[in-house]
Formats: structure tokens, sequence, C-alpha cells
């Protein structure tokens, strides 16, 4: 595990993970306003014209950015940026497979090593077609967070497990992003099943769009995934979005510390 | 030491046990699909061995499909051309008007053993969607076809074929509101409802084992025209020819004789308004990548995005290709030729006026690769066309682009 997510994962509180779409809106300055606003976790969307796995609200801020030419450099260059901005904040990229392999595993992985990027997300390489982009990250020192999710039986979790860095990516809905969010019960059991399994830390992600649910998340996962409500926040201001983006940011990260209080 | 590329002793094995035909192919899903094709996979291996499988599969062929279907030696065009024997494999006349209702049998089938209570399918042209609607209601079960919203528009006669035979028509207004998106919308549906809903695939795209399943389920068009060729003349043919979009009819036509080395095979792509303009041919303009499941030729940017196919033909408008075609390809046991719409529009009215058949525009594009071959062989040669479906369902399109208004 990269030396930034082992320190955000020791933090006394489980860890706010922001999910925004590169180049939608402007994107420097919602990167620092979510820091500002106290997340703990970055995941940057790489745009793709066909994202598969997402709910309307991503998808169109897929197309935004795509519209306005945002490119797999434009990405790594704001990437970069972040990091001198922000040393210590884990930064993930997450993604479809084809912008990631199309100039082949390595040179991703290589690029993500050099602008400092922790982890990568990849939707539609399964642990079976690990080896697209797997080996390359390994080598190169960046993580590759795997999915679980509520289709993932136990006898499969050792696949997804193997090979899997940064913390593990517990999808609670069998579904698209930006729908509703599983019952809070289902979603505890499967916490408790996967960290009998892993000593990698569990966030959760999918339909999380409060600060009341992060809380409630919080009391059982290790981090909370919101991503969905902040494209919806870009979308509303635009340009003008990082000081909503900051506030949102900080309601979340306060419900999810006061969790923490009450678990304790 | 020298390197050599070893090609196969058999065309016809693949795909391996991870479902790549060479470097493509393959499971490109998301982890919530993984589960679902690891089960389709092990429900269609029980199949293959279970006779009384194939047996329902061959009955509702013979019966309510009506195949065989007839191996047509179309004299006038023949004599027109003075070349090579053109015969059409006439797929036009299936149940529903194409190939493309015996890979939805087979499917429903599968659906039926898999226990799944629901089906969902995405079209182009509205023919696998009229197809999947077709088997769907003659098994019951509830079906919903997503389709983009261009195509709604150019297609309404399917649109309303599917909606009298029981479907809901979901018109998918993302993307360019085409096949491609429709698939997309598709894969969000089935994600959210994997318990419960089987996705009939219409091509031999998709994450394995659906390129395989649907070849196999098309291959009886190749079996079949083995079989009367050699009633016919005796002997094999020297060419085969079909149009690909994902590439189901040409697959099930080619697949029975790859390992025959003297019948050369003609896969024939969409080239739209030319390889230098809006086209939909992936082999000839596209490279490797990543889409709907499966890893393929695509077209796409430089960065891995990818952009919008164009043909007059809706069932060839799909910037993708089967993953086998594309290893054909590579490997080179298929030539892949790119037809363009204005060529397809001639070839639509010669053969209707040649030989009284109206083909779909799809198969127009393999007729008109015929005329282009046919007169530069001798007239000992034999070439089989995939009539792969009939016009009646583009002759608005067609009117549009001769400039009658109807
Ligand atoms: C008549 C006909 N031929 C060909 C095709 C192209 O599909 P495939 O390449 O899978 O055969 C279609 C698709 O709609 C079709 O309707």
């Amino acid at each position: 595990m990269s030396t930034r997510f082992a320190a955000t994962f020791t933090k006394p509180h489980p860890a706010l993970v922001a999910f925004i779409t590169a180049g939608d809106g402007d994107t420097a300055a919602n990167l620092d306003a979510l820091v500002a606003g106290g997340a703990d976790v970055i995941e940057l969307g790489m745009p793709f014209t066909d994202p598969m796995a997402d709910g309307p609200a991503i998808q169109q801020a897929n197309l935004r950015s795509l519209a306005k030419g945002t490119s797999t450099a434009d990405i790594f260059g704001q990437a970069a940026a972040f990091r001198q901005r922000h040393p210590d904040t884990p930064l993930v990229l997450m993604g479809y497979a084809n912008p990631m392999t199309i100039r082949g595993g390595d040179w991703f992985a290589g690029e993500c090593a050099k602008a400092g990027v922790d982890g990568v997300i990849c939707v539609d390489v399964p642990a079976e077609e690990d080896p697209e982009l797997g080996p390359a990250l390994r080598a190169a020192g960046v993580d590759l967070i795997r999915l679980a999710t509520p289709t993932t039986d136990t006898a499969r979790l050792p696949a997804v497990l193997d090979g899997a860095g940064g913390f593990l990516y517990y999808v609670s809905v069998a579904g698209i992003t930006g729908q509703q969010q599983a019952a809070q019960a289902s979603i505890d059991k499967a916490v408790a099943r996967l960290k009998a399994a892993t000593d990698l830390p569990v966030a959760v992600g999918f339909g999380v769009r409060t600060p009341d649910q992060a809380a409630a998340i919080a009391r059982v996962a290790d981090g909370v995934v919101v991503g969905s409500a902040f494209i919806d926040i870009i979308a509303e201001h635009g340009d003008a979005a990082a000081p909503h983006v900051e506030a949102f940011t900080r309601s979340l990260a306060d419900a999810i510390r006061g969790a923490k209080e009450i678990a304790a | 030491m020298t390197e050599t590329t070893t090609l196969p002793n058999s065309f016809r094995t693949g795909p391996d046990e991870r479902g790549h035909f060479g470097q493509f192919g393959g499971r490109y899903v998301a982890e919530t699909l993984m589960p679902l094709i690891l089960d389709l996979e092990r429900h269609y291996r029980a199949a293959q061995a279970d006779p009384a499988f194939k047996a329902e599969f061959d009955h509702l062929l013979k019966h309510y499909v009506g195949r065989p279907s007839p191996l047509w030696f179309a004299e006038r065009l023949t004599e027109h051309l003075g070349g090579a024997k053109i015969y059409l494999k006439r797929e036009d006349l299936n149940h529903t008007g194409a190939h493309k209702i015996n890979n939805c049998i087979g499917q429903i089938l599968l659906a039926k053993r898999m226990g799944k209570t629901k089906i969902i399918a995405e079209t182009g042209a509205g023919q696998h969607g009229v197809a999947t609607a077709t088997v769907a209601a003659l098994f019951g079960l509830p079906c919903t076809i997503f389709m983009g919203a261009v195509d709604v528009a150019r297609q309404q006669p399917n649109v309303f074929r599917m909606k009298l035979l029981g479907a809901e028509v979901v018109a998918v207004e993302s993307g360019a509101k085409t096949l491609k998106d429709a698939m997309n919308e598709a894969l969000r549906h089935w994600v959210a409802n994997v318990h419960d809903t089987f996705y009939i695939i219409g091509t031999v795209a998709g994450p394995h084992p659906y390129p395989e399943l649907v070849r196999d389920f098309q291959s009886v068009i190749g079996d079949e025209a083995r079989e009367q060729i050699l009633e016919a003349e005796g002997r094999l043919p020297d060419m085969l020819i079909a149009p690909v979009g994902g590439g189901s009819n040409a697959i099930g036509l080619f697949h029975p004789f790859l390992d025959d080395a003297d019948v050369e095979i003609v896969g024939v792509e969409a080239a739209g308004e030319g390889l230098e303009g809006k086209h939909a041919a992936s082999l000839a303009g596209g490279k490797p990548g990543i889409l709907h499941g499966n890893k393929t030729y695509l077209l796409q940017d430089e960065d891995g995005q990818i952009t919008e196919a164009h043909s007059i033909s809706a069932g060839l408008d799909y910037p993708g290709i089967g993953p086998e075609h594309s290893w054909l390809h590579d490997i080179g046991r298929v030539r892949y030729e790119p037809v363009t719409d204005a060529e397809a529009l001639a070839s639509f009215q010669k053969l209707t006026k040649l030989e009284g058949i109206i083909p779909a525009l799809e198969s127009a594009h393999a007729i008109a690769a015929a005329e282009r071959i046919a007169p530069t062989l001798g007239k000992d040669k034999l070439i089989i066309v995939n009539c792969s479906g009939r016009g009646d369902k583009d002759i608005i399109t067609v009117a549009d682009a001769l400039g009658v208004k109807l």
C-alpha cells in the first residue's frame, strides 16, 4: 500500500473518499475545495465516451468534460499539479479500461507514477482480466483498487483480493452510480464479511448522498465514497462550484468524524 | 533463432478458456456482472452437453423459423456480372426476415434453463429487437428493448412491430443515440437487474461467452450452406461473402468453412461516406481497444475515446466488431473489404430488379462486394453470398436516399 494510503487509513476517523470527473467545471479549484473541506482521499474520474457503469449525472459530467476537449494528458497534468499542491492527500484515478490501456498498461502505470497518483480503479477490468493493467501498476508501485459488489460471493472474493491494493471499494448496490443507496443493514453485513476476508481498508460507495448516510456507513466501514452528489453541485454551479463543493465536503467530513466518536 | 508466427492447426477451436481469440475477446465487465457471466458460461456448457437442448433448438429452427433457408442460384445476377456463379444464402426468408432469430432462439432457451424471467436486448436496425420480442412473445416472457433514439426515428416500422409483439421499447437519448448507446443502456439496466434478467446480445460481441455462443447458434447458416452447395455443385465454394456489423451472420456462414483452405472468405465492412469520411469500418479504420465487454478493433481517437460510426444501414452502424473477426483479420484467414453507402444503395436496387429479391441494406453491402469480385473470377468459380435479411424495413431509408417522397 502506498504510504499516503497507509497514513490516511490510520487516522482516528474513517476516510471521506470524494469523486469528481476531471475536466468538468474548474477541476483544480474543486480539488482544492475537497481537500480544504476535509476529504481524505480524492478519486479523479477519467472521462470516457461510453461510461457503462454510470447513471445520468456522471454520464453527463463525462460528456461535458469531453466536449471541452479534456485529454488524457490534461488529466495527468491536473494530477501532477494536485500532487504539488497537496503532497499528502492520496489521489486515485478512476475510469474505464479503454482510455487506460490504449497506449499500453505500462505507459499508463508509468504516467501515474510520474504524476504522483497513488491508486487506480478500473471499472471494466475485473480480476479475470488482471494482465491488462495489474502487473504494470504493481511494478510501478501504484495500487490497483478492486471493486467488490453484492454479487461477489465468498467463493469469488479471494480472486478479487488477489493483487488488490490501497483499499477495497465495496459497491453497495448492484447497479449504476447515482441511484438509491442500499439498505444500511445489508451494508453492515457485507462490510463485516469483507473485513473478515482482507486486511485492506474497506470503503463503501454508490448512492451515498447525505451526511447522515455517510455517518451511518462510517460506523462500520473504513471509508465512505461520495460521487454523484458532488457532480450534481458542479453541474448546478459550473465554474463557480468550489465554495459549494467545500461546504458540502465539510458537512460530510464532520458527519463522518462525529460518527466515529459515537461509535467509540 | 528465427521468429515464425505459427498459425493454429485449426481456426475453429477458439476461444480459449478465458474467452480470448488471440489478443481479442475476454470479459471486460464490471464486477457486478462477472459472477453472472461465469454462471452463463456454466449453463451454456451444460446445454452444449445436453442432447435435449439441441433437439429443442433444432425443432424451433425447423418449425418456427422455417429452416433450412434456401441456397438460391442467382442466375440473372451471375449472367449480368459475367464471372463466378453467385449463390445467395436466403436468411431473408427466415421468420422475422433476418438471421437474427437463429441466435434469439438459442439464447431464450438458455434463459429458460437459467430460470431468468425477464428479457432485455439492444437493437440498431430493429431486426434483433424484433427477433428478441418475437421469441419473448413465444415464450411468454416480458421483454424490454433498448434502441437509440435516432434509430427509433429511422426504423419506425420495426419499433411498431416490437410494440405489437408486446415489448417495451426504450428510446436511448445518451451519446449519439444509436446502437452503441443502446448497448450501454442495456448493460446499465442489466447490472441493476442481474438476479432475474437475461440479456440477449444480438451479435458476436460482448463479454465471453457471448461471442462464442452467438457464433454457435448462427453456425447453422454455414452448416446448411455447406450441405446445400455440395448437393447443388458437388463441391465446396471458392468464396464466401457476408456483411459484417458485429459479425454474427458472417461468422455463422464462415465458421464451418474456416478450416477449408481452398475457400476464400471475405467480410464486408460498411464504409459509409468512404474511409476518408464518416464510416463504420472498424478493421479498416480502427485499432484494438476495449468496449462493451471485449477487446476488439474499435473506431476511436488516440486517447481511446470511441468515435461515432456512420452507415446508411442501421445494422452496420457500430464502431466495433466481434472479437473473432478481429482475430481472423489479424491472422489473415478472412479478408475484410469496405463498401460505401452509395455502392450498397446501387446493389440494393440491382438485386431487386435482377432477382426479385429486396435485400436488407446490410446484405446489399455483401452483394456490392460480390459485384466487384465476381467479374474478376472465372465462370467455373462459385461464390456464396449471405443475404442476411430482407429489405422491407429499409424502403423508407432507400426512398429518402433516392430523393423519392413516399
Ligand atoms: C439483415 C442484417 N444483416 C446484418 C446485420 C449486422 O449484424 P451482424 O454483423 O451481427 O450479422 C444486421 C443487424 O441488424 C441485419 O439486420
